[in-house]
């Protein structure tokens, strides 16, 4: 049987104390240990300074642009690494490429079941004559539809970086730094621009409308509208692009050709999973009317990449419409 | 290693030494536009390969013509859709890596990769 | 048509390796868009004209715009002008030219 101790005699044995301590109630080794309260750090001014003025120094030694420009030995072997690195990559890749089928062989493990099909059954599935439009805008829309989106949010992204909007002063010191070495009104160029522009966007109008019919397609096309547009900057200014071409349209255009995308191409979460077939006829192979939803596609994906080519112009020069 | 296929595999060959000279550019250069170069030559040199797996000797481009739908008339249509996706986005990717530039040119006044950590690691960032 | 493309991938090799040596960024973004254009004429000739005719619009108009551009608002185009001059003045600002050395 244990016994009850007494308050007293308890309070001397080591659990009391080592419970004490544990609870925190009082240092265990507050009497046993000598402590002396901690001064404030101080320092006078001169000492400070010359601290300050030695570590200063010592960055600057370390980090110093001339000195590190001229560092031999790391650089040099940073760059026999880099040399033996690709070198190594290279002839790895050229055993590697000597080991591949021949080129342009019909048996290629590359030419199989899938290009058979596509070639095969792609004309009446999709309507379009070109089957790499077809494939892209029909078959594999999906992934188009996610490439455009890259590049409306690679627009967004550049917006964020380069805006300059809010900060006046800054935006009227970039475009006085801007058109600072070019000449006002050139003659020239803007002769040229009013022969050329017209044509480039009527081409590239033609490659948009004709994708599905020959080379071409939303890509192509739309990259050649942006140039234009570019090219019709270039030569007259920015008043009168900001007439039909402001940050607001470009969001709605973006907004506009997008959301049609995805509603033209959703419809198949709804009606199952083959999104190949549409309410649209696919007409006669060959008519510009024809292959049912590409041509809407092809539309849709040009405005996004000639808006997204342009609008990256636009920030680059003066940030910000 | 197989030398003759080799030689018959030339553009892959070449495609590959593109590679790695835009490779060692990204390594080597200390400026970042040329930095960007190499890396827009990668990625050409990938597009090649891939356009090159499609290539075969004799056929035509995939557009249907004369009705013509067999499989031994063109040339296989695979490599040219993701190709042709793959070159808008690395305009996108240039065009980010360029904004992305200006913005450390504004700050630092230099293109030069080592002056740039340098002058941030002095600055004690 | 097989002595046409040694010479085109030949051509796109000197490029490649001329960006890389050229100590003027002009000059390299000049040399990266005939490669562009180059390239746009191999794919004419490996029969995917879908591709030469996004690489000619894109590779070697707009993304030349785009680093010409860049080049502009990074003053480097300024020193191609005055030739030394503007070079020298910059070093007395104790800013650093663009190009590397």
């Amino acid at each position: 049987m244990s016994r009850k101790i007494s308050e007293e005699s308890y309070r001397k044995t080591r659990s009391f104390r080592l419970h004490q301590w544990f609870t925190g109630e009082k240092d265990l080794f507050l009497d046993q240990v000598e402590m002396k309260p901690q001064e404030p750090f101080t320092e006078s001014k001169k000492v400070k300074k010359k601290r300050e003025k030695e570590k200063q120094k010592m960055l600057d030694q370390i980090y110093n642009l001339e000195r590190n420009r001229k560092t031999g030995p790391f650089q040099t072997l940073y760059r026999v690494v880099s040399v033996l690195f690709c070198i190594c990559m290279v002839s790895l890749f050229l055993v590697a490429v000597s080991y591949l089928p021949p080129l342009g062989d019909a048996g290629n493990p590359a030419n199989n079941e899938v290009p058979q099909r596509y070639i095969e059954n792609g004309l009446q599935e999709t309507g379009a004559v070109n089957i790499v439009t077809g494939m892209i805008l029909d078959y594999r829309a999906f992934d188009t539809l996610g490439e455009s989106h890259v590049l409306f949010i690679a627009t967004c992204a550049v917006l964020i970086l380069l805006r300059l909007d809010g900060n006046k002063k800054k935006l009227q010191e970039e475009e006085a730094s801007d058109s600072a070495h070019e000449p006002e009104n050139d003659v020239i160029l803007q002769t040229v621009a009013k022969i050329v522009v017209p044509p480039i966007m009527i081409f590239g109008i033609y490659v948009i409308l004709g994708g599905h019919l020959g080379p071409g397609g939303g890509f192509s096309g739309g990259a050649i509208i942006g140039a234009g547009l570019i090219l019709y900057l270039n030569a007259f200014g920015f008043e009168k692009t900001e007439r039909f071409f402001t940050a607001k349209t470009y969001k709605w255009m973006c907004f506009g050709a997008l959301g049609c995308y995805c509603l033209a191409k959703s419809y198949s979460f709804f009606t199952g999973a083959n999104h190949i077939e549409s309410i649209i006829p696919l007409g006669t192979p060959g008519a510009i009317l024809s292959s049912g939803l590409i041509l809407i596609l092809n539309i849709c994906v040009g405005i996004v990449v000639a808006g997204t080519m342009y609008t990256f112009y636009v920030m680059f020069r003066k940030g910000g419409f | 290693m197989d030398l003759s296929n080799l030689m018959h595999n030339y553009p892959e060959a070449v495609s590959m030494i593109l590679f790695a000279i835009g490779f060692s550019n990204l390594l080597l250069q200390k400026n970042l536009i040329k930095k960007i170069i190499g890396l827009n030559i990668m990625d050409t040199a990938m597009y090649l390969f891939l356009a090159l797996k499609g290539y075969i000797v004799g056929r035509s481009a995939p557009i249907v013509t004369d009705g013509v739908q067999s499989v031994e008339a063109y040339i296989n249509p695979i490599p040219a859709g993701l190709v042709l996706t793959g070159i808008v986005v690395s305009v996108s990717v240039s065009a980010l890596m360029l904004s992305l530039t200006i913005r450390l040119y504004r700050r630092f006044h230099t293109l030069n990769l080592d002056e740039i950590s340098t002058m941030l690691k002095k600055e004690g960032l | 048509m097989q002595i046409f493309m040694y010479i085109l991938l030949g051509f796109l090799v000197v490029c490649a390796i001329a960006v890389s040596v050229s100590r003027n960024l002009l000059n390299a973004i000049a040399i990266f868009m005939s490669y562009s254009l180059v390239m746009s004429v191999i794919w004419l000739l490996l029969e995917s004209p879908d591709l030469a005719i996004t690489e000619a619009a894109v590779g070697a108009g707009v993304t030349s715009v785009l680093f010409f551009i860049t080049l502009k608002k990074i003053h480097a185009m300024i020193e191609m002008d005055d030739g030394g001059k503007k070079q020298e003045e910059e070093k007395e600002e104790g800013e650093n030219e663009p190009e590397d050395q």
